[in-house]
Protein backbone atom coordinates (compact mmCIF):
# COMPACT_ATOMS: atom_id res chain seq x y z
CA UNK A 1 0.00 0.00 0.00
CA UNK A 2 1.19 3.48 -1.22
CA UNK A 3 -0.09 6.39 -0.30
CA UNK A 4 1.05 10.26 -1.01
CA UNK A 5 1.84 12.40 2.03
CA UNK A 6 -0.87 15.07 2.88
CA UNK A 7 0.04 18.62 1.41
CA UNK A 8 1.50 20.94 3.74
CA UNK A 9 -0.20 24.06 4.68
CA UNK A 10 0.43 27.66 6.45
CA UNK A 11 0.20 28.17 9.90
CA UNK A 12 -1.55 31.11 8.86
CA UNK A 13 -1.66 34.43 11.11
CA UNK A 14 -3.87 32.89 13.79
CA UNK A 15 -1.28 29.67 14.68
CA UNK A 16 -1.22 30.90 18.59
CA UNK A 17 -4.92 30.13 19.28
CA UNK A 18 -4.28 26.55 18.74
CA UNK A 19 -0.40 26.41 19.11
CA UNK A 20 0.59 28.35 22.86
CA UNK A 21 -0.99 26.44 24.75
CA UNK A 22 1.92 24.11 24.39
CA UNK A 23 4.76 27.31 24.97
CA UNK A 24 8.31 25.78 26.18
CA UNK A 25 10.29 28.62 26.22
CA UNK A 26 12.43 26.24 28.99
CA UNK A 27 13.46 23.34 27.76
CA UNK A 28 15.71 21.83 30.71
CA UNK A 29 13.35 22.02 34.19
CA UNK A 30 15.57 22.11 37.00
CA UNK A 31 17.67 19.04 37.94
CA UNK A 32 18.97 18.26 34.44
CA UNK A 33 22.15 17.86 34.10
CA UNK A 34 24.07 20.23 31.32
CA UNK A 35 25.64 23.40 30.43
CA UNK A 36 22.91 25.94 30.69
CA UNK A 37 22.64 28.48 27.57
CA UNK A 38 19.83 30.93 26.65
CA UNK A 39 19.36 31.77 23.14
CA UNK A 40 17.75 34.83 22.32
CA UNK A 41 17.11 36.06 18.39
CA UNK A 42 14.79 37.62 15.98
CA UNK A 43 12.81 36.07 13.02
CA UNK A 44 13.41 38.67 9.75
CA UNK A 45 11.35 38.61 6.86
CA UNK A 46 12.90 39.37 3.25
CA UNK A 47 12.57 43.43 4.26
CA UNK A 48 14.38 42.95 7.43
CA UNK A 49 10.84 43.35 9.21
CA UNK A 50 10.28 40.90 12.17
CA UNK A 51 7.71 38.07 11.90
CA UNK A 52 5.12 38.76 14.36
CA UNK A 53 3.00 35.71 13.19
CA UNK A 54 5.61 33.04 13.67
CA UNK A 55 6.93 30.63 16.00
CA UNK A 56 9.82 27.81 16.21
CA UNK A 57 10.14 24.51 17.43
CA UNK A 58 13.28 22.70 19.13
CA UNK A 59 14.34 19.79 19.28
CA UNK A 60 17.67 18.11 20.78
CA UNK A 61 19.55 15.33 23.01
CA UNK A 62 20.11 15.92 26.49
CA UNK A 63 23.61 16.48 27.48
CA UNK A 64 24.49 12.51 26.91
CA UNK A 65 23.74 13.41 23.50
CA UNK A 66 20.62 10.65 24.16
CA UNK A 67 17.15 11.54 22.47
CA UNK A 68 14.07 11.31 24.34
CA UNK A 69 12.62 8.31 21.87
CA UNK A 70 11.87 4.71 21.51
CA UNK A 71 14.41 4.98 18.67
CA UNK A 72 17.28 5.75 20.11
CA UNK A 73 18.79 2.70 21.63
CA UNK A 74 22.52 4.30 22.59
CA UNK A 75 22.76 3.21 26.07
CA UNK A 76 23.25 6.59 27.69
CA UNK A 77 21.38 8.11 30.31
CA UNK A 78 18.02 9.93 30.61
CA UNK A 79 16.71 11.46 33.14
CA UNK A 80 13.27 11.27 34.02
CA UNK A 81 11.26 14.07 32.72
CA UNK A 82 13.39 14.98 30.21
CA UNK A 83 11.55 15.51 26.74
CA UNK A 84 13.72 17.89 24.66
CA UNK A 85 11.26 20.32 22.93
CA UNK A 86 10.78 23.44 23.12
CA UNK A 87 7.77 25.57 21.46
CA UNK A 88 8.60 29.29 21.46
CA UNK A 89 6.02 31.89 19.68
CA UNK A 90 7.89 35.12 18.28
CA UNK A 91 7.23 38.29 19.85
CA UNK A 92 5.61 41.54 18.25
CA UNK A 93 8.51 42.38 16.47
CA UNK A 94 9.53 38.85 16.12
CA UNK A 95 11.76 38.56 19.09
CA UNK A 96 12.14 34.93 20.98
CA UNK A 97 13.98 33.25 24.09
CA UNK A 98 14.52 30.30 25.25
CA UNK A 99 16.71 28.38 27.87
CA UNK A 100 18.06 25.18 27.88
CA UNK A 101 20.89 22.89 28.33
CA UNK A 102 24.04 22.06 25.69
CA UNK A 103 23.49 18.97 24.09
CA UNK A 104 25.83 16.41 23.79
CA UNK A 105 26.86 14.75 20.85
CA UNK A 106 24.81 12.26 19.00
CA UNK A 107 25.70 9.56 15.80
CA UNK A 108 25.52 10.66 12.45
CA UNK A 109 26.63 8.93 8.94
CA UNK A 110 28.62 5.87 9.31
CA UNK A 111 28.56 6.68 13.16
CA UNK A 112 30.39 9.95 13.01
CA UNK A 113 29.70 12.00 15.82
CA UNK A 114 27.88 15.05 15.09
CA UNK A 115 28.49 18.43 17.15
CA UNK A 116 25.97 19.41 19.42
CA UNK A 117 23.34 20.99 17.98
CA UNK A 118 19.74 22.19 18.18
CA UNK A 119 17.13 21.09 15.68
CA UNK A 120 15.17 23.74 14.32
CA UNK A 121 11.67 24.01 12.94
CA UNK A 122 10.21 27.52 11.77
CA UNK A 123 6.65 27.84 11.31
CA UNK A 124 4.74 31.65 10.24
CA UNK A 125 2.17 32.64 8.01
CA UNK A 126 3.42 33.09 4.35
CA UNK A 127 5.21 29.84 4.80
CA UNK A 128 3.45 27.19 3.35
CA UNK A 129 5.76 24.46 4.67
CA UNK A 130 7.75 24.69 7.57
CA UNK A 131 11.44 25.44 7.30
CA UNK A 132 14.03 23.05 9.25
CA UNK A 133 17.36 24.65 10.01
CA UNK A 134 20.01 23.71 13.08
CA UNK A 135 21.61 25.45 15.76
CA UNK A 136 25.41 24.82 16.73
CA UNK A 137 27.33 26.69 19.13
CA UNK A 138 30.18 29.08 18.95
CA UNK A 139 32.52 26.82 21.54
CA UNK A 140 32.80 23.87 19.84
CA UNK A 141 34.89 25.14 17.04
CA UNK A 142 36.66 21.97 16.58
CA UNK A 143 33.68 19.93 16.42
CA UNK A 144 31.61 22.08 14.33
CA UNK A 145 34.64 21.64 11.82
CA UNK A 146 34.25 18.26 11.90
CA UNK A 147 30.16 18.20 11.97
CA UNK A 148 29.30 15.80 8.88
CA UNK A 149 26.14 18.10 8.02
CA UNK A 150 27.89 21.15 8.65
CA UNK A 151 30.28 20.52 6.36
CA UNK A 152 27.62 20.21 3.69
CA UNK A 153 26.81 23.93 3.53
CA UNK A 154 28.78 26.31 1.49
CA UNK A 155 31.61 27.32 3.89
CA UNK A 156 30.37 31.12 3.84
CA UNK A 157 26.98 30.39 5.15
CA UNK A 158 27.89 28.21 7.51
CA UNK A 159 28.11 31.04 10.76
CA UNK A 160 24.66 31.47 9.89
CA UNK A 161 23.56 28.19 12.11
CA UNK A 162 26.53 29.63 14.66
CA UNK A 163 25.20 32.19 16.96
CA UNK A 164 27.21 34.66 18.61
CA UNK A 165 28.15 35.50 22.27
CA UNK A 166 25.65 38.69 23.18
CA UNK A 167 26.68 38.79 27.18
CA UNK A 168 25.94 35.45 29.08
CA UNK A 169 23.46 34.74 26.56
CA UNK A 170 23.88 33.57 22.60
CA UNK A 171 22.21 36.01 19.75
CA UNK A 172 21.22 33.65 16.87
CA UNK A 173 18.78 35.09 14.23
CA UNK A 174 17.00 33.64 11.15
CA UNK A 175 16.85 35.04 8.09
CA UNK A 176 14.70 34.37 5.71
CA UNK A 177 15.90 36.09 2.73
CA UNK A 178 18.70 38.42 1.81
CA UNK A 179 22.40 39.58 3.10
CA UNK A 180 23.21 36.79 6.06
CA UNK A 181 20.06 34.23 5.11
CA UNK A 182 19.53 31.84 7.02
CA UNK A 183 20.58 28.24 5.63
CA UNK A 184 17.60 25.96 6.00
CA UNK A 185 17.56 21.73 5.34
CA UNK A 186 15.38 19.48 2.80
CA UNK A 187 15.51 16.24 4.23
CA UNK B 1 46.32 8.73 6.62
CA UNK B 2 46.98 11.80 9.16
CA UNK B 3 45.12 11.34 12.71
CA UNK B 4 41.85 12.08 12.74
CA UNK B 5 40.21 13.23 16.04
CA UNK B 6 38.48 10.92 18.03
CA UNK B 7 35.17 12.28 16.30
CA UNK B 8 36.12 10.36 13.30
CA UNK B 9 36.63 7.03 14.49
CA UNK B 10 33.42 4.76 14.61
CA UNK B 11 31.76 3.84 17.85
CA UNK B 12 33.02 0.30 18.98
CA UNK B 13 29.51 -0.91 18.37
CA UNK B 14 28.70 -1.21 14.86
CA UNK B 15 25.53 1.56 13.89
CA UNK B 16 22.10 0.32 13.40
CA UNK B 17 20.99 0.98 9.57
CA UNK B 18 18.63 4.12 10.41
CA UNK B 19 15.05 3.54 9.70
CA UNK B 20 14.94 6.91 6.90
CA UNK B 21 11.70 8.58 5.26
CA UNK B 22 11.22 9.31 1.81
CA UNK B 23 11.14 12.19 0.27
CA UNK B 24 7.56 13.47 -0.84
CA UNK B 25 6.32 13.09 -4.17
CA UNK B 26 6.79 15.68 -6.87
CA UNK B 27 3.88 18.19 -6.98
CA UNK B 28 2.18 16.96 -3.50
CA UNK B 29 3.78 19.59 -1.75
CA UNK B 30 3.76 23.47 -2.13
CA UNK B 31 6.74 25.32 -3.01
CA UNK B 32 7.87 27.89 -0.44
CA UNK B 33 7.77 30.95 -3.30
CA UNK B 34 4.06 31.11 -4.67
CA UNK B 35 3.17 34.05 -5.74
CA UNK B 36 -0.59 34.09 -5.87
CA UNK B 37 -0.11 33.67 -2.10
CA UNK B 38 1.31 37.06 -1.71
CA UNK B 39 2.95 36.84 2.33
CA UNK B 40 5.05 34.27 0.36
CA UNK B 41 7.40 36.93 -1.52
CA UNK B 42 9.14 38.23 1.78
CA UNK B 43 8.90 35.08 3.53
CA UNK B 44 10.48 31.92 0.93
CA UNK B 45 13.94 31.18 0.94
CA UNK B 46 16.20 32.65 -1.98
CA UNK B 47 18.95 30.23 -1.52
CA UNK B 48 19.00 26.46 -2.73
CA UNK B 49 17.97 24.01 0.36
CA UNK B 50 20.71 21.94 1.50
CA UNK B 51 19.58 18.35 1.72
CA UNK B 52 21.37 16.62 4.06
CA UNK B 53 21.33 12.74 5.06
CA UNK B 54 18.44 11.99 7.74
CA UNK B 55 20.70 11.70 11.31
CA UNK B 56 19.16 10.05 14.72
CA UNK B 57 18.26 13.99 14.82
CA UNK B 58 15.42 13.91 12.67
CA UNK B 59 14.16 10.42 12.86
CA UNK B 60 13.35 10.83 16.16
CA UNK B 61 10.93 13.73 17.71
CA UNK B 62 9.36 14.72 20.67
CA UNK B 63 6.73 11.85 22.31
CA UNK B 64 3.53 13.57 24.01
CA UNK B 65 1.28 11.61 26.14
CA UNK B 66 -2.28 11.46 28.01
CA UNK B 67 -0.67 13.40 30.54
CA UNK B 68 0.08 16.44 28.36
CA UNK B 69 -3.87 16.60 27.89
CA UNK B 70 -7.52 17.21 29.29
CA UNK B 71 -9.95 14.40 28.33
CA UNK B 72 -12.04 17.37 27.10
CA UNK B 73 -9.08 18.34 24.87
CA UNK B 74 -11.09 17.76 21.71
CA UNK B 75 -14.81 19.14 22.51
CA UNK B 76 -14.63 22.34 21.11
CA UNK B 77 -18.15 22.68 21.98
CA UNK B 78 -17.48 22.35 26.19
CA UNK B 79 -15.15 24.82 26.59
CA UNK B 80 -17.18 28.06 28.30
CA UNK B 81 -20.59 28.07 29.90
CA UNK B 82 -22.68 28.07 27.37
CA UNK B 83 -22.94 26.08 23.85
CA UNK B 84 -21.11 28.06 21.00
CA UNK B 85 -23.26 29.46 18.25
CA UNK B 86 -23.33 27.29 15.07
CA UNK B 87 -23.56 23.51 13.33
CA UNK B 88 -22.29 21.16 15.66
CA UNK B 89 -19.56 18.54 13.79
CA UNK B 90 -17.76 15.36 14.34
CA UNK B 91 -14.53 15.52 12.38
CA UNK B 92 -12.74 12.54 12.95
CA UNK B 93 -10.54 10.28 10.86
CA UNK B 94 -6.89 9.04 10.83
CA UNK B 95 -3.83 9.36 10.93
CA UNK B 96 -1.82 6.72 8.44
CA UNK B 97 1.86 7.03 6.68
CA UNK B 98 2.76 6.94 3.23
CA UNK B 99 2.59 2.88 3.59
CA UNK B 100 -0.55 2.79 4.94
CA UNK B 101 0.73 2.03 8.54
CA UNK B 102 -1.59 3.87 11.50
CA UNK B 103 0.37 6.13 13.11
CA UNK B 104 -0.67 5.50 16.93
CA UNK B 105 -0.48 7.71 19.97
CA UNK B 106 0.58 11.08 18.02
CA UNK B 107 -0.65 14.64 18.79
CA UNK B 108 -3.06 16.21 16.62
CA UNK B 109 -4.00 19.88 17.81
CA UNK B 110 -6.71 21.94 15.43
CA UNK B 111 -7.96 25.71 15.19
CA UNK B 112 -10.32 27.14 13.91
CA UNK B 113 -12.72 30.25 13.01
CA UNK B 114 -16.09 30.52 14.72
CA UNK B 115 -19.35 30.18 12.85
CA UNK B 116 -19.41 33.40 11.53
CA UNK B 117 -15.45 33.61 10.13
CA UNK B 118 -13.99 35.21 13.20
CA UNK B 119 -10.63 34.29 15.04
CA UNK B 120 -10.73 35.07 19.06
CA UNK B 121 -7.11 36.58 18.08
CA UNK B 122 -6.26 40.76 18.78
CA UNK B 123 -5.33 41.06 15.11
CA UNK B 124 -8.14 39.42 13.16
CA UNK B 125 -10.38 43.00 12.64
CA UNK B 126 -12.70 41.13 10.39
CA UNK B 127 -16.26 42.07 11.46
CA UNK B 128 -17.84 39.30 12.10
CA UNK B 129 -19.31 38.83 15.83
CA UNK B 130 -17.06 36.84 18.46
CA UNK B 131 -18.84 33.91 20.40
CA UNK B 132 -17.83 33.98 24.01
CA UNK B 133 -18.80 30.16 24.04
CA UNK B 134 -15.88 29.61 21.39
CA UNK B 135 -12.21 29.43 21.31
CA UNK B 136 -11.68 27.56 18.74
CA UNK B 137 -8.78 25.23 19.63
CA UNK B 138 -8.45 21.76 20.80
CA UNK B 139 -6.17 18.49 20.77
CA UNK B 140 -6.09 15.00 21.20
CA UNK B 141 -3.66 11.79 20.85
CA UNK B 142 -4.79 9.44 18.10
CA UNK B 143 -5.53 5.46 19.45
CA UNK B 144 -3.78 2.71 18.92
CA UNK B 145 -5.21 2.33 15.11
CA UNK B 146 -4.33 5.83 14.64
CA UNK B 147 -7.55 7.05 15.11
CA UNK B 148 -8.74 10.42 16.22
CA UNK B 149 -12.25 12.39 16.85
CA UNK B 150 -13.00 15.84 17.58
CA UNK B 151 -16.48 17.36 18.03
CA UNK B 152 -16.86 21.30 17.11
CA UNK B 153 -18.43 23.42 14.84
CA UNK B 154 -18.20 24.00 11.73
CA UNK B 155 -16.10 27.20 11.13
CA UNK B 156 -16.94 30.12 8.63
CA UNK B 157 -15.76 31.28 5.42
CA UNK B 158 -13.93 34.71 6.07
CA UNK B 159 -12.21 37.84 3.53
CA UNK B 160 -8.57 38.09 3.64
CA UNK B 161 -6.46 40.40 1.69
CA UNK B 162 -4.49 38.74 -0.63
CA UNK B 163 -6.28 39.73 -3.43
CA UNK B 164 -9.61 41.44 -4.07
CA UNK B 165 -12.80 40.22 -2.67
CA UNK B 166 -10.64 37.27 -1.29
CA UNK B 167 -12.01 35.02 0.78
CA UNK B 168 -11.11 31.85 2.83
CA UNK B 169 -12.93 28.22 2.16
CA UNK B 170 -14.25 27.26 5.39
CA UNK B 171 -11.18 25.13 7.12
CA UNK B 172 -9.68 23.99 10.05
CA UNK B 173 -5.85 24.43 11.07
CA UNK B 174 -4.62 20.67 11.92
CA UNK B 175 -0.85 20.16 13.58
CA UNK B 176 0.45 16.77 13.70
CA UNK B 177 3.91 15.44 15.27
CA UNK B 178 4.08 11.65 14.00
CA UNK B 179 6.51 9.65 14.94
CA UNK B 180 10.13 11.94 13.99
CA UNK B 181 10.76 15.32 13.89
CA UNK B 182 10.65 14.60 9.77
CA UNK B 183 7.19 13.58 9.96
CA UNK B 184 5.92 17.29 11.41
CA UNK B 185 3.03 18.20 9.59
CA UNK B 186 0.86 21.37 9.16
CA UNK B 187 -1.99 21.48 7.24
CA UNK B 188 -5.38 22.29 6.90
CA UNK B 189 -8.94 20.48 5.97
CA UNK B 190 -11.90 21.53 3.90
CA UNK B 191 -15.13 21.02 3.70
CA UNK B 192 -16.64 18.67 0.94
CA UNK B 193 -18.61 21.28 -2.13
CA UNK B 194 -16.76 24.21 -0.92
CA UNK B 195 -17.08 26.67 -3.91
CA UNK B 196 -14.21 29.12 -2.67
CA UNK B 197 -11.79 26.01 -3.24
CA UNK B 198 -10.82 26.45 -6.50
CA UNK B 199 -10.27 30.62 -6.16
CA UNK B 200 -7.70 30.06 -3.03
CA UNK B 201 -4.67 29.77 -3.27
CA UNK B 202 -3.91 27.97 -0.03
CA UNK B 203 -5.82 25.09 -2.03
CA UNK B 204 -4.02 25.53 -5.12
CA UNK B 205 -0.53 25.32 -4.32
CA UNK B 206 -0.90 22.12 -4.08
CA UNK B 207 -0.07 21.14 -7.52
CA UNK B 208 -0.81 17.67 -7.76
CA UNK B 209 -4.77 17.51 -8.06
CA UNK B 210 -5.46 14.02 -6.09
CA UNK B 211 -2.61 15.55 -3.21
CA UNK B 212 -4.54 18.58 -3.22
CA UNK B 213 -8.24 17.07 -2.65
CA UNK B 214 -6.22 14.55 0.16
CA UNK B 215 -7.13 18.33 1.90
CA UNK B 216 -11.20 17.89 1.36
CA UNK B 217 -12.78 16.29 4.13
CA UNK B 218 -15.73 13.91 3.19
CA UNK B 219 -19.32 13.69 4.60
CA UNK B 220 -19.22 10.88 7.17
CA UNK B 221 -22.87 9.51 7.56
CA UNK B 222 -21.15 6.32 9.94
CA UNK B 223 -19.56 8.95 12.33
CA UNK B 224 -22.81 11.59 12.02
CA UNK B 225 -24.87 11.91 15.31
CA UNK B 226 -28.32 11.63 15.36
CA UNK B 227 -29.92 14.57 16.09
CA UNK B 228 -26.86 15.72 17.22
CA UNK B 229 -24.34 16.60 14.55
CA UNK B 230 -23.00 16.00 10.98
CA UNK B 231 -19.68 13.92 10.41
CA UNK B 232 -16.90 14.32 8.29
CA UNK B 233 -13.76 12.33 8.05
CA UNK B 234 -10.73 13.74 6.95
CA UNK B 235 -7.73 11.30 7.19
CA UNK B 236 -4.34 12.74 6.97
CA UNK B 237 -1.12 11.02 6.01
CA UNK B 238 2.44 11.86 6.94
CA UNK B 239 5.87 10.92 5.26
CA UNK B 240 6.35 7.38 5.58
CA UNK B 241 9.68 5.23 6.03
CA UNK B 242 11.95 4.42 3.08
CA UNK B 243 11.64 0.65 3.86
CA UNK B 244 10.02 -1.42 6.46
CA UNK B 245 12.23 -2.56 9.34
CA UNK B 246 12.60 -6.23 9.88
CA UNK B 247 10.49 -6.76 12.77
CA UNK B 248 13.49 -8.55 14.27
CA UNK B 249 13.61 -6.13 17.20
CA UNK B 250 13.00 -8.05 21.25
Amino acid sequence: MSLHASGSQTVGPYLHIGLNWLTIRDIAGRGVKGERVTITGRLLDGGGVGVSDGLIEIWQANAAGKYAHPEDLQAKPLEPGWRGFGRIPTDAKGGFRFSTIKPGRVPGPGGVLQAPHLVVAVFMRGLLKHLATRVYFPDEAAANADDPILNLVPAARRTTLIPRKKGKALEWNIVLQGKGETVFFDY
Amino acid sequence: MPNRPSSRTPSSKTPRKLATYRRFRPGTQPAYNYPPYASTQKRCPTQPLVLPPQTLSEITGPVFGAGDLKPTDNDLTRQHKGDPIGERIVVSGRVLDENGKPVPHTLVEIWQANAAGRYPHRTDQHNAPLDPNFSGAGRTLTDAEGRYRFITIRPGEYPWRNHYNAWRPAHIHFSLFGQAFLTRMVTQMYFPGDPLLPYDPMFTCIENEAARNRLVSTFDWENTIPEQALGYRFDIVLRGREETPMEKMP
